[in-house]
């Protein structure tokens, strides 16, 4: 944080050091509600817009008491807009989480599901679904795609960190490991693309664009349930997970078991970063971002870090919905191709106007 | 009161035994032991294995309640690009292991430490905006907080300009004695070593060559053996033995 309020001012000469930390924690507790509440409404938002626009009013209405409002307000809040606009925010605060914790135990800025060829592996995995039909695991026919999906993407993030474990193996290794992965995963999928048939490709063509429109209540529960495993488990290692990025040997002297927080880390992105790029496809920005906008806000004591990367994630991916459906009236833009070009923007601004405290 | 002695401790980096052998009399509480040798001798590897981060044959006997978990280890300085103020970078040395909730007791320790060191001014800097001897002050008081009754700082004065290096020796020497600390500090300083060692351990090519009070150890012989260099030990005005280097051994 650059300034000092009068406040922080006050308890400095009150308190020294401690009264300053206590008015820092202070204000990192209020960023986070603040972002809460910024979320709360942009959910309202996401379900008031779209072909037919309601008013916030309506959209409270509808959710604190639904025999208030009309059958139609009722159905399309609930029924059509409630589920999408709920996968935008579980998804976003998954991939954004996962970002976080794997910039963090790879003590690397870089690293996303994205970068590591995670989603890629699941693009692959999706298109070989719809392509050959060809399952990885023996499932119904409906859940094919993102079983597959899911499967490659494991299967990529454990080749990932068992690669890394290995000894001799750099950070930088890994993140050029990834990139090889991006590309071979990418290779692939055009191999198969080139093969498809035109309606297999339109649907391959799709996937890979990220899109939450097909988003159902038990996709957002199996989301939301990894979510809700993943974060006691990270918040747990809350400070284990902060000594890493002051460097392995730091971390060790203060007595983490730096391996076993990796290895416990990874097992739980890789589930992270899997389940929602299989149910949503490919949506790039999120994970990447998500966590350098939270780092530049809070900083990167976990027990903020992790929550600001939540609402992060969670708040990026809900405007992104917003506007996916804003554009063209009557047209819902893929997800994965706004997200960037909503947040490029907003993650410009904040690198620039808070230099020092960017990685 | 805390006590330590290595019964032939060795230590594998990797599959190699990088250090073998070092066994050495028994430290008391309050007292303050350079570690010295030449570069790449072993001291980072042996201050790693007494700490319980490396494996390797031998025995390290540490008396207190605590167990091993009274020694706490301050790696040599490396540079950290973590979005961490310097007390946020503290505060979570010392709440390794505990709950989330940090209390009055826990800032105010934390306070006094950076009061001690002298890094008061510099506590809610960013640990990227920091200096090389800065990093190294902060790296000290992340060790301090951890409350160790037996310390192993790693060069915890290559960075520092020669009024700090005294002043944290000192001030090490001084919490050793007041706390009834064991203190051991890789240190290149020979000085530095004969001024605020109560011992000194040599270790060379991996071996422990002398162990014993700084006199007994650090000798002309010891010097040309270990070191290669001539060099002479004369009184300097305080009646400190001096190490006076006079060129390369032959």
């Amino acid at each position: 944080m650059a300034s000092v309020d009068v406040a922080d001012i006050a308890a400095v000469a009150e308190d020294g050091g401690r009264g300053r930390y206590r008015a820092l924690t202070r204000r990192k507790l209020l960023i986070l509600v603040l972002m809460a509440g910024a979320l709360c409404l942009s959910l309202a938002i996401d379900l008031a817009w779209g072909p037919a626009r309601y008013g916030l009013d309506q959209v409270v209405l509808a959710l604190l008491d639904p025999a208030a409002v009309s059958d139609q307000v009722r159905t399309v809040v609930w029924d059509i807009r409630m589920p999408v606009a709920v996968m935008a925010i579980v998804v976003g605060a998954a991939l954004s989480v996962a970002g976080a914790q794997m910039q963090t135990i790879l003590a690397n800025p870089l690293a996303s599901p994205f970068t590591l060829g995670i989603s890629a592996a699941a693009s692959f995995g999706a298109a070989l679904a719809i392509v050959t039909s060809v399952p990885l695991l023996p499932v119904a026919a409906g859940l094919i795609v993102p079983i597959n999906a899911f499967v490659m993407a494991l299967i990529a993030t454990l080749f990932i960190h068992f690669v890394s474990q290995l000894r001799g193996v750099s950070v930088q290794t890994v993140v050029l490991l990834g990139i090889a992965l991006v590309f071979t995963f990418n290779a692939l999928l055009a191999f198969l693309q080139y093969l498809a048939s035109e309606q297999a490709l339109s649907a391959v063509v799709f996937w890979t664009m990220g899109s939450l429109t097909k988003a159902t209540w038990p996709k957002i529960w199996v989301t939301l349930a990894v979510l809700l495993i993943a974060l006691p488990l990270f918040a747990r290692n809350a400070w284990a997970l902060t000594a890493i990025r002051l460097g392995e040997d730091k971390a060790a002297s203060m007595g983490v078991n730096v391996r076993y927080i990796r290895l416990e880390t990874m097992l739980i992105v890789s589930l992270l970063a899997a389940v929602p790029v299989s149910f949503a496809g490919t949506i790039g920005f999120v994970g990447l971002v998500g966590p350098h906008i939270a780092r530049m806000i809070v900083g990167e004591d976990q027990r903020f870090f992790l929550p600001a990367s939540v609402l992060a994630g969670a708040l990026l991916l809900s405007v992104t919905s917003i506007v996916s459906k804003s554009i063209l009236p009557g047209v819902v833009f893929p997800i994965g191709i706004i997200t960037a070009l909503v947040g490029v923007p907003f993650f410009f601004s904040l690198i620039l106007s808070n230099r020092r405290r960017s990685w | 009161m805390v006590a330590l002695q290595l019964d032939d401790v060795g230590a594998y980096y990797g599959k190699t035994l990088a250090v073998a052998g070092v066994s050495t009399p028994q430290f008391e509480a309050g007292e303050t032991v350079a570690v010295i040798g030449p570069n790449a001798a072993g001291k980072s590897t042996l201050f790693k294995r007494v700490a319980g981060l490396l494996r390797g044959p031998g025995s390290v006997h540490v008396d207190s309640a605590r167990g091993t978990k009274a020694i706490s280890y301050m790696p040599q300085d490396t540079a950290a690009n973590a979005v961490l103020t310097v007390y946020e970078s503290i505060l979570l040395a010392r709440k390794q292991g505990q709950s989330w909730r940090v209390g009055h007791a826990d800032l105010t320790l934390i306070d006094d430490v950076l009061e001690a060191l002298g890094i008061a001014g510099i506590a809610f800097r960013d640990l990227g905006a920091l200096s090389g001897g800065q990093r190294q002050l902060v790296s000290i008081a992340q060790t301090l907080v951890r409350e160790p009754e037996i310390l192993l700082m790693d060069e915890p004065t290559s960075a520092l300009d020669l009024h700090r290096q005294v002043e944290v020796l000192s001030f090490m020497q001084a919490e050793a004695r007041r706390k009834g600390m064991i203190v051991l500090i890789a240190i290149h300083d020979l000085n530095q070593a004969l001024r605020f060692a109560d011992k000194v351990l040599v270790i060379a090519d991996g071996r422990m060559r002398a162990c014993g009070s700084s006199a007994e150890v650090i000798t002309v012989e010891m010097l040309r053996e270990v070191y290669r260099i001539d060099a002479r030990i004369e009184k300097c005005s305080r009646a400190y033995d001096h190490v006076i280097v006079d060129g390369k051994a032959a």
